[in-house]
């Protein structure tokens, strides 16, 4: 017989044991809160963390302006290809707002949350706001780094995201080899010109090999934009960061202007964060309105002005301070779909598993 | 009806615990395991041996296997270290250092890791004294083992103190006065009681550091065909949308460790056997 202790002792552990199971069960229900309160999932990438945050502050207050109604905007941030992911394996995001649109193509693709055409939807390809790619250097930039062909001298290390995990570090990549196309192409416009076939191709090898030489001067991948920018300003790795516009702006704010400088290459990438709804859900939470609503006011003067403020390209910069619109230095920017056939031909060429990417750290 | 003519346990409730165990196992292991598996079956034959014998995903389960096995064996040496110093000796401090040790369980990975690379790195408080003799610790295959040594540590401990404890001094006491020196009794006396457990206790960290992710990535530098963990691929083929190239690296790992821990149980059983014949 089990003696008065030992069956207190067997009693604890059920106990314990239900708890844990109660404990389950109610994780489970987390996802599912009230519906009396108006919520919008907002599922962005990494730096648009601080932007986002001030810009549902102001379209709360619009909201409760015009309708009355109170509404709450949550926000799930993480490398882009991760939350696109979450989003195709369930997580219920009313709209997304990623880093580039082949992420967003592929919740379209995989999961169906919204017509494939998504991108026709809102001005400008969806995009609200642009950004492109510069380099962010020591101060008095030690090595003289003015161009992307600085950056494969000898002695200068680089310091860049995994192009297969990061959507930036995809944007670095090909803003590189736009560099070679162009310097070699003169214009660009003959890459769409068949007769030009023989020169696109050799142009198109010496960007490979340009590539792979600055790929082989970065000392460390990390998996994502936040990861690299830490690598570069907290470990002081590295002499160049090749950083989104917006990200680098933000480096130069918080570390003060005495650390860090930013250098505009002659040309660069056009990069375009897409923003869009994601209609299965937003009609199943009875969330389209407002949905609708929120991404419209990224393109009114409200949404422009700061998006401007958090270092984005606005796409109607009209409203704008001019001197938040001023430090944008104008900078020829090469457009995906011109250059490299659309994001789909490109992450399958250089990107996909055997693709020029993986080329470059094959061994010999 | 034929009476069951097994022979009945002393102890009762064999089939209602042995029922549990088996569902419980089932749900929390088996079926997550099996769905894996099934996954991976839907891959052309093909198409899964190349994905599994791409030099990039050889060199990362090199880096995986070998900088846990390494690690595991550190912490077998130096977890038996700090268990013998906390059982055997009384100090001031003796509980919290105890306590201590615990700490790389509870905290989220990802920290231990953004802590060990800001320590290793060439500014950082360790890395600037290793940076001039020529050794870069974060960002190569020895910043791996680093991490997954500290997240291994407790595994080494906590099996060991159990064994420690109850390993009586009057049999050290009992070997040195039959004259044996103070290597023999260690040697011929203690590690052969001990050695099952430490053994356990090496396979469970080996195991962890094989499934790590959060803090190594962190200290890595991900670097291909140098310093990436068979995990981080994992992550990137997931990235790509090609969930059968993950499963397929997830299943040869999963395969691979199964067998190790295997044949480490069955290595334990034997040197249990022996211990008490000899």
């Amino acid at each position: 017989m089990p003696s008065g202790r030992t069956s207190g002792r067997f009693g604890l552990v059920v106990i314990l044991g239900l708890a844990g199971l109660a404990g389950l069960v109610s994780l489970a229900n987390v996802g599912c809160q009230s519906s009396d309160e108006l919520t919008l999932l907002n599922v962005s990438y990494d730096p648009t963390r601080e932007f986002y945050k001030e810009f549902n502050e102001e379209f709360t207050r619009h909201w409760k302006e015009t309708t009355g109604q109170d509404v709450r905007v949550d926000m799930s941030h993480g490398g882009a290809g991760k939350q696109a992911r979450a989003v195709i394996d369930g997580l219920k995001a009313d709209v997304v707002t990623l880093a580039l649109a082949y992420d967003i193509d592929a919740i379209s693709r995989e999961a169906g949350l919204m017509p494939e055409d998504w991108q026709k939807r809102l001005p400008h390809n969806s995009c609200p706001y642009t950004s492109t790619i510069v380099f962010l250097v020591r101060k008095g930039n030690p090595k003289g780094i003015k161009d992307w062909g600085d950056l494969v001298k000898p002695d200068v290390s680089i310091i860049t995201p995994n192009p297969k995990t990061s959507g930036g570090a995809r944007w670095n990549y090909l803003a590189a080899w736009g560099y070679v196309l162009k310097k070699e192409l003169g214009d660009l416009a003959k890459i769409n010109d068949p007769s030009q076939k023989e020169a696109v191709d050799r142009a198109h090898a010496a960007a490979r090999e340009f590539v792979t030489k600055l790929f082989r001067q970065v000392p460390v991948l990390d998996s994502g934009a936040r990861g690299s920018t830490v690598t570069f300003d907290q470990r002081e790795m590295g002499d160049v960061l090749l950083a989104w516009e917006n990200e680098a702006f933000r480096v130069l704010q918080d570390s003060g202007p005495d650390k860090f400088e930013i250098v505009v290459p002659s040309i660069s990438i056009l990069a375009e964060p897409p923003v869009t709804l994601m209609d299965k859900v937003a009609d199943k939470h009875g969330a389209r309105a407002v949905a609708e609503a929120y991404l419209k006011h990224l393109y009114s003067p409200a949404g422009q002005r700061l998006a401007a403020k958090h270092f984005y390209r606005p796409v109607s910069p009209e409203g704008v301070p001019a001197e938040d619109v001023a430090r944008f230095v104008k900078v020829e920017l090469i457009r995906i779909d011109d250059v490299f056939g659309g994001w789909a031909k490109a992450q399958k060429e250089h990107f996909d598993d055997g693709g020029v990417f993986d080329q470059i750290y094959k061994p010999e | 009806m034929p009476i069951p003519t097994r022979k009945r346990g002393v102890l009762p409730g064999f089939g209602l615990a042995m029922g549990f165990t088996l569902s419980y196992l089932s749900l929390i292991v088996l079926i997550p395991l099996a769905a894996l598996v099934l996954r991976s079956a839907s891959i052309p034959g093909g198409d899964f041996w190349r994905t599994v014998t791409d030099p990039r995903v050889l060199a990362s389960y090199r880096l995986s296997f070998g900088a846990s096995l390494v690690a595991a064996l550190v912490n077998a040496l130096f977890g038996f270290i700090v268990a013998w110093s906390l059982v055997r000796y009384s100090f001031p401090g003796r509980k919290l250092l105890d306590a201590m040790v615990d700490l790389p369980f509870a905290m989220p990975t990802a920290v231990s890791g953004i802590a060990l690379t800001a320590i290793y790195a060439p500014n950082g408080w360790i890395g600037r004294w290793l940076a001039p003799l020529g050794i870069q610790a974060a960002y190569s295959p020895l910043g791996v083992t680093i991490a997954l040594t500290l997240i291994g540590l407790p595994f080494v401990v906590r099996t060991l103190q159990p064994t420690l404890e109850d390993l009586d001094p009057e049999i050290e006491e009992a070997a040195a006065s039959l004259g044996a020196g103070r290597l023999q009794t260690f040697v011929r006396v203690i590690l052969p009681m001990i050695f099952p457990t430490l053994l356990t206790g090496f396979a469970l960290a080996f195991a962890r550091g094989l499934g790590e992710y959060g803090s190594v990535v962190f200290i890595a530098g991900n670097m291909p065909m140098k310093t990436e963990i068979a995990p981080l691929l994992i992550i990137t083929k997931l990235e790509q949308y090609d969930y059968a190239g993950a499963t397929a690296i997830a299943v040869v790992m999963l395969a691979a460790s199964f067998l190790l821990l295997l044949s480490i149980n069955g290595l334990q059983w034997w040197s249990g056997r022996h211990a008490t014949a000899g």
